[in-house]
């Protein structure tokens, strides 16, 4: 044991600050727990929760009578109950599963049997007027579609971000570069090494998405799941594309995935993804310009208008996807362990929802606690286009970042406070700061200078000196 | 919204570039009477302010003055002209009847122009959108963000960076690389020539760089930072090399997006706004002047010329 020495007592602690190890931390805190949440990189959402579609899903596709389904329906009714008293956005889009071939048509009365069991009933087929009154801009040979009206979209980092602050706001604690090194448990307690120190729990809740297997193994001995990380890239267009279409575009899914999503953005932008790629690595979310090529081309095809509209980004995020479809949650009562495995792409709706059936679980081990009388309600910052930004009310100082309307009150407000932004990427998940079309060709300087110190990974490697 | 103040004036001039300010001195010196400059940085004067390097000056006032200098003197003779610059002020919204919405430090206010001048200039082509394989680590950039890094914070996003392209500009990024002590690994061009017709094999063994032509970047390789390039050749031979950045240089393209998220046609080719011979918009009380209409980019004394001819279209508009 090389820690610092300290040794954190809590009830709760929590391996990874993905969106579900925040979402758990919120949970747990407001349960009356008290919580710590331990984070092996210096900011949260640094795995597979930095790179998704950003959609909040009904469920309508979701295997039957799953777990999953009933954590994504809990996570959707709760993140509309919660979201504006955290001050998170919500884009009311809908999604259209569009059918471009007679087969994929012949798909449609399966989708919505499966949609009416999972309870979404408001799910309905379109008339070719509606189509087109709905997205004018989709490419004419659309055979027919289904409509959802209750996916929405959200903003993907400052949810997660809202859940741990909440957390921490209530008493919790987060340890950012403290990946759990080793770990034993002595009937009672567990206790934990982390480079930052010692965390002494009485139940542990591994979060650590796509090292979730690895964390298992290296505590409990062993891991029921395998992890088969699935990468998936993303093209993202200009926002003079973002009035383009107004819905989530889905594709009819195979038995594979669930297809290439066009989708508007809550920051204004439309982006076209993902790829679904197996691959070795848990860290590698590199892009290839074949890959992005192609789903350029597949934008294209499907909304013509895209014609000459600039890409602003590229990006991979990767899933943590087991060797089976399903969740893959361990209970360990005996031990006071729970691990959350296998949360793919509907963690971010999910999460809200994982989080609660944790807290049953726990009930059922024997956790008691005392509900937290008048929680705190925390809000975060908007980031959202269509609402108010920081550069709207008065007093900014003076706007850094350009295509995104990023002040510099807003970097200085994320760079400090009880979350500050651990990294630059951090940062950009917190403000958009060059995250728009010029990519830091007009801000990086001002950025430079103000994040001077800030990380380990700085955008300034020093002086320039003749 | 009814609280937000809207204000007049004859020409609103977006952008306090050389375009932009030498058509803003242009319309003062012609009799309009008020002229507004809009610009959203802290300080007027556009690129050039980060060029710290000669050749700039030479059309406008006879002799050669470093980038900084010579964005200091057109920003002054503009003020002596009496042009107004409305510094940290956004054009968020471009309206029919040159309905300007702002947004400042001091709020959301909207300007209503008689007419109209786009002068947002350009910018160079980042690395997302040429679809650039590999991992998206820190220390990738345009010359844009290395020169106002190096000259403007005293700052170097790298040391030993793989310069991509062979623009005019990469030479300037060349020279600031050199003032800023950072050592390029190399400099590559997809095509057989160089683009520019300087001469360039001097050029590029004068900083010390090695030029490689027929080469492409294959991919980007790095964790938090870039460790290393992987090239090809002509012969599609790749090779990996070890280096801390990648200044991806030149590919400007308009700085257009004000005109693209309005009601403005657009060249769908070029994401200029279109324009008649005389800068003209598809909107009558819009103009273009300078970088944002050029395609290939023209260095800034051809962008001052550029917005003195547009400047006297639009005169010759409001008088007649």
């Amino acid at each position: 044991m090389k820690s610092g020495g300290q040794v954190i007592s809590t009830d709760v602690a929590i391996i990874g600050g993905g969106v579900v190890g925040c979402a758990v931390a919120r949970r747990m805190a407001l349960a009356g727990a008290s919580v710590v949440l331990m984070e092996k990189a210096p900011d949260i959402l640094d795995g597979a929760s930095k790179g998704n579609s950003a959609i909040l899903h009904t469920g309508f596709d979701a295997p039957v009578d799953s777990l999953e389904w009933q954590c994504v329906q809990n996570g959707h009714q709760e993140y509309l109950e919660i979201h504006k008293s955290l001050n998170l956005p919500l884009l009311k889009t809908g999604a259209m599963v569009a059918a471009w071939t007679e087969e994929e048509e012949a798909r449609f009365p399966g989708i919505l049997e499966k949609a009416h069991k999972n309870q979404v009933n408001d799910i309905r087929q379109l008339s070719q007027a509606e189509i087109h009154k709905l997205e004018p801009h989709l490419a004419g040979n659309v055979r027919a579609a289904l409509y959802i009206p209750r996916e929405y979209v959200i903003d993907p980092w400052s949810a997660p971000l809202a859940y741990l602050l909440q957390a921490i706001e209530n008493g919790g604690q987060a340890l950012f570069n403290a990946e759990v090194t080793a770990g034993g448990y002595d009937g009672e307690h567990w206790l934990l090494d982390t480079p930052q120190g010692q965390v002494r729990a009485k139940y542990v809740v591994n979060a650590a998405g796509l090292y979730g297997d690895i964390v298992d193994t290296r505590v409990l001995g062993d891991s029921e799941f395998v992890i088969k990380p699935r990468k998936g890239q993303f093209v993202v267009f200009d926002k003079a594309a973002g009035n383009l279409i107004n819905s989530v575009i889905l594709p009819v899914p195979t038995k594979i995935t669930k297809g290439i999503v066009l989708f508007p953005t809550i920051f204004g932008n439309m982006m076209v993804g993902p790829t679904a790629e197996e691959q070795e690595s848990r860290d590698d979310a590199s892009v290839d310009t074949a890959t992005l090529n192609a789903l350029h081309e597949q934008a294209l095809r499907m909304l013509p208008a895209l014609k000459g509209i600039p890409v602003t980004a590229t990006y991979a995020g990767i899933r943590s996807a087991t060797e089976q479809p399903e969740y893959r949650i361990r209970e360990e009562p005996e031990r006071n362990w729970i691990t959350l495995g296998g949360i793919r792409s509907t963690g971010l709706t999910a999460a809200l929802g994982i989080a609660r059936h944790v807290e049953t679980l726990l009930k059922g081990f024997g956790a008691a606690f005392e509900k937290r009388q008048n929680p705190v309600v925390s809000r975060v910052p908007n980031l959202a286009n269509h609402l108010s930004r920081d550069c709207h009310t008065p007093g900014y100082g003076e706007i850094v970042c350009h295509c995104e309307m990023v002040t510099d009150r807003e970097i200085k407000a994320a760079l400090s406070g009880k979350m500050p932004a651990g990294s630059l990427s951090g940062l950009k998940r917190r403000t958009r700061v060059t995250m728009g079309r010029c990519q830091g060709f007009y801000c990086s300087a001002r950025l430079a200078e103000l994040t001077e110190d800030k990380f380990e990974t700085p955008l300034s490697v020093g002086e320039a000196h003749d | 919204m009814t609280d937000i103040t809207t204000k007049t004036c004859d020409v609103a001039v977006i952008g306090g570039g050389p375009s932009g300010l030498s058509a803003a001195i242009t319309l003062k010196q012609a009799g309009v009477k008020s002229v507004v400059v809009l610009d959203r940085e802290a300080v007027a004067g556009g690129i050039p302010r980060h060029c710290g390097h000669p050749p700039f000056g030479l059309a406008e006032f006879k002799r050669i003055l470093t980038g900084p200098e010579y964005a200091k003197r057109i920003v002054k003779k503009a003020q002596q002209e009496g042009v107004e610059i409305a510094l940290k002020t956004t054009v968020v919204l471009l309206e029919k009847q040159g309905r300007l919405t702002l947004v400042s430090p001091d709020g959301t206010s909207q300007l209503l122009a008689k007419r109209v001048l786009l002068a947002t200039g350009t910018r160079e082509t980042p690395r997302s959108a040429r679809f650039v394989s590999g991992n998206r680590p820190i220390g990738i950039c345009n010359t844009g963000a290395l020169q106002s890094m190096v000259y403007l914070k005293n700052m170097v996003p790298f040391r030993s960076p793989l310069v991509v392209g062979t623009e005019i500009v990469s030479f300037s990024a060349l020279m600031t690389c050199k003032k800023a002590g950072i050592k390029p690994v190399a400099m590559i061009e997809q095509n057989t020539r160089p683009s520019v017709q300087w001469p360039v094999y001097y050029a590029a063994s004068f900083f010390g760089v090695p030029l490689r032509r027929k080469t492409r970047i294959v991919e980007i390789i790095g964790g938090n930072r870039v460790e290393s390039v992987i090239i090809a050749g002509g012969n599609g031979k790749e090779e990996k090399i070890p280096c801390d950045g990648v200044l991806f240089t030149g590919l400007f393209t308009p700085e257009s997006s004000l005109a693209r998220m309005s009601h403005l046609a657009l060249d769908p080719d070029t994401g200029c706004p279109l324009v008649d011979n005389n800068g003209r918009c598809s909107d009558p009380v819009y103009f273009a002047a300078g970088n944002v209409i050029f395609q290939p980019v023209k260095v800034a004394g051809k962008c001052w010329q550029s917005g003195i001819r547009i400047a006297r279209a639009i005169v010759d508009d409001l008088s007649g």
